[in-house]
């Protein structure tokens, strides 16, 4: 059971973390030094050896302290989840450890949240991009990233070699499953509205 | 990754093979087209012979960035994007993210809603393990299964058309309830169903459970500890299929699960065998959920009513009436007003526990939704678990895991 006893023998000794709400499971600050030692007293003292969840959230670029990793573990016995937040100190090149050595599951999801927010997880055994290819040059998830992307070329020198055409991403307008080319892209395609460029603005590079 | 081109002659494959007696490694790409793959898989291994040394996945084959698309639109607008996900169990998915979005509203609803969707949830799962056991039986070289599973399910997708209109893009849920009630006399068509199901299931098992070759390919394959299981975050069928207890119908219920009676079935192995009898006997309790439901479906609304800020009003009123009719543009053009804060919700999917993590700064747009897809997580053991299997064993494991690349690049 999750009661107030277990919460305070949790926090007794450990000032590394604070309890930050337990509103739908107990959520609780950590911070990253001792993210590693505080994920193996939890599998191993505390039985919560599922990690069923791991990834972050940008609170944007004017926050104090940008990105957040969050975590949740789920124990068989107590039959309840635990949530960690970890703050990343450093807003332009985040990085906390890695627990990857704790819970195997931690593997994939480090490398999806790196590769979506650009998180650095040291000690990672094989830290590199997973759902978007290894030359991407940006971090899709970061709120700055627009909704409509950004045209960059792939890489695929290999096939450009053998068949000498280059490879070119599908086009924002004029495609075969995409507005038209004529007239502009902000009336054509209603979802590129709210993007921060159209023919009318400056593309971000 | 680069891939080199090389031409062979045909008196070069002798010489391959002679390298091969000395214990020299090949590399093996297989995917991201690959019948075997069920989906864009691509793995690239290294062979020993028909033995494999390494196994290495490669994903984001079918990644669509639906967590950046869900952070652009309303809540209800995300729906239709879930059907995508795990598209083998829409309904299933639907169901998830409506759940997870109430709960960070704390929205109760009717208890008909409720049934209603533990309906709907039950029929994606047999129509997912369906599917899931026919493949296997065809990965293992049984083509026969597949006809009659799919035939059941075929039966199953006219249901859903009923339902909601379509076969599989259903987005049936919508944040405080389903997008319609039950159809008059679907009920029944469903109780014929499920009444005559047990005997097509019957019909595969006697093909398949103790037929010699399937048991050749499949036991003692890709047998996973139970240890592993959890610390490679294994969730549904594959987690009990190793031994370990844990349903979230059971062990964390919602949407009235606690209210309907039904064995969770545990393997003792973990190998490929036990993952099929798993879903085999997963079908079987689904069928009996499906027949309670019928049995006690009760009365009343399938929305929640007082959620005037989330749910829209009925079309009738909105045309009559004023007060309906501002509840109704606002919802639409606003979205859902869900109030700021955090939540966690999984549900028990037929592949496996999708998990949803929604952040709300309040209004009517998620700030991150996270999705939590079970196939990711049970792929990410290949790695550990392929490794020291013959080649011709891969279709087998990948077969069993039963995995869906939709959810795994989202």
């Amino acid at each position: 059971m999750i009661d107030d006893d277990f919460v305070k023998a949790l926090l007794e000794g450990r000032d590394f973390i604070s309890v930050k709400h337990r509103v739908d499971c107990l959520t609780l600050d950590c911070l990253p030094d001792s993210l590693i030692g505080f994920c193996k007293h939890l599998r191993d003292d505390q039985t919560f050896d599922l990690l069923v969840d791991l990834t972050a959230v940008d609170h944007g670029e004017e926050a104090d302290s940008r990105f957040q990793v969050v975590l949740h573990l789920y124990s068989l016995i107590h039959k309840s989840y635990v949530r960690l937040h970890v703050a990343c100190p450093d807003n332009q090149s985040p990085s906390i450890p890695s627990i990857s050595s704790v819970f195997p599951a931690a593997n994939w999801h480090e490398r999806e949240t790196f590769d979506m927010f650009g998180i650095k997880f040291s000690d990672h055994p094989n830290l590199k991009r997973i759902l978007m290819w290894d030359d991407y040059p940006y971090f899709p998830l970061r709120k700055e990233f627009p909704l409509a992307g950004i045209e960059v070329p792939l890489p695929a020198a290999d096939v450009a070699e053998v068949t000498g055409a280059d490879v070119d991403p599908a086009p924002m307008m004029g495609g075969p499953f995409v507005a038209s080319g004529n007239g502009r892209m902000s009336e054509a395609e209603p979802r590129a509205k709210d993007e921060s460029w159209t023919e009318e603005s400056e593309k971000p590079l | 990754m680069s891939t080199t081109v090389k031409e062979v002659q045909i008196g070069d494959v002798g010489a391959q093979a002679a390298a091969h007696a000395d214990g020299e490694r090949m590399s093996l790409n297989v995917g991201p087209s690959h019948p075997t793959t069920h989906g864009v898989l691509r793995l690239l291994m290294e062979l020993d012979g028909d033995l494999i040394t390494r196994c290495e996945p490669v994903l984001g084959y079918l990644h669509r960035g639906d967590e950046k698309i869900a952070e652009n639109m309303t809540y209800n607008q995300f729906v239709p994007y879930t059907d995508r996900l795990d598209y083998l169990a829409p309904l299933a998915n639907n169901v998830a993210y409506a759940i997870t979005v109430e709960k960070l509203a704390g929205l109760k609803l009717p208890e008909r809603c409720e049934a209603i969707r533990v309906l709907v949830c039950e029929m994606a799962r047999i129509s997912s393990h369906l599917l899931g056991m026919g493949v296997f039986g065809m990965d293992a070289g049984a083509w026969t299964p597949f006809m009659y599973t799919f035939t059941e399910r075929e039966k199953l997708y006219t249901l859903f058309e009923e339902l909601t209109g379509a076969r599989f893009t259903t987005s049936y849920t919508r944040i405080g309830g389903v997008a319609r009630d039950l159809p008059e006399g679907w009920m029944s068509k469903v109780e014929k169903f499920v009444d005559e199901l047990p005997k097509a299931i019957d019909e595969v098992e006697k093909l398949l459970t103790r037929n010699r070759i399937f048991l050749d390919r499949t036991e003692g394959i890709g047998t996973i500890s139970k240890e592993d299981a959890i610390a490679y975050g294994l969730t549904g069928p594959n987690l009990r299929a190793s031994g370990v207890d844990f349903d979230l119908r059971k062990d964390k219920p919602y949407s009235g699960y606690e209210k309907y009676e039904f064995d969770v079935p545990i393997g003792t192995k973990g190998d490929c065998y036990d993952r099929y009898l798993i879903r085999i006997e997963e079908v079987r309790q689904s069928i009996l959920i499906v027949k309670q439901v019928i049995a006690s479906m009760p009365g009343g609304l399938w929305y929640a009513e007082d959620a005037k800020k989330i749910f829209a009003p009925p079309k009738e009123k909105v045309m009559t009436s004023m007060e309906e009719l501002i509840q109704n543009f606002m919802i639409v053009t606003e979205g859902p007003q869900v109030p700021a804060g955090e939540t966690y919700f999984e549900a028990e999917n037929p592949k496996g526990a999708l998990g949803f993590y929604l952040v709300s700064k309040g209004g009517g747009v998620p700030y991150r939704l996270k999705i939590r897809a079970p196939s990711f997580c049970n792929l990410s053991i290949l790695e550990k678990l392929v490794p020291g299997h013959m080649l011709s064993d891969i279709t087998v494991i990948l077969g069993s895991l039963d995995f869906v690349m939709g959810e795994c690049d989202r």
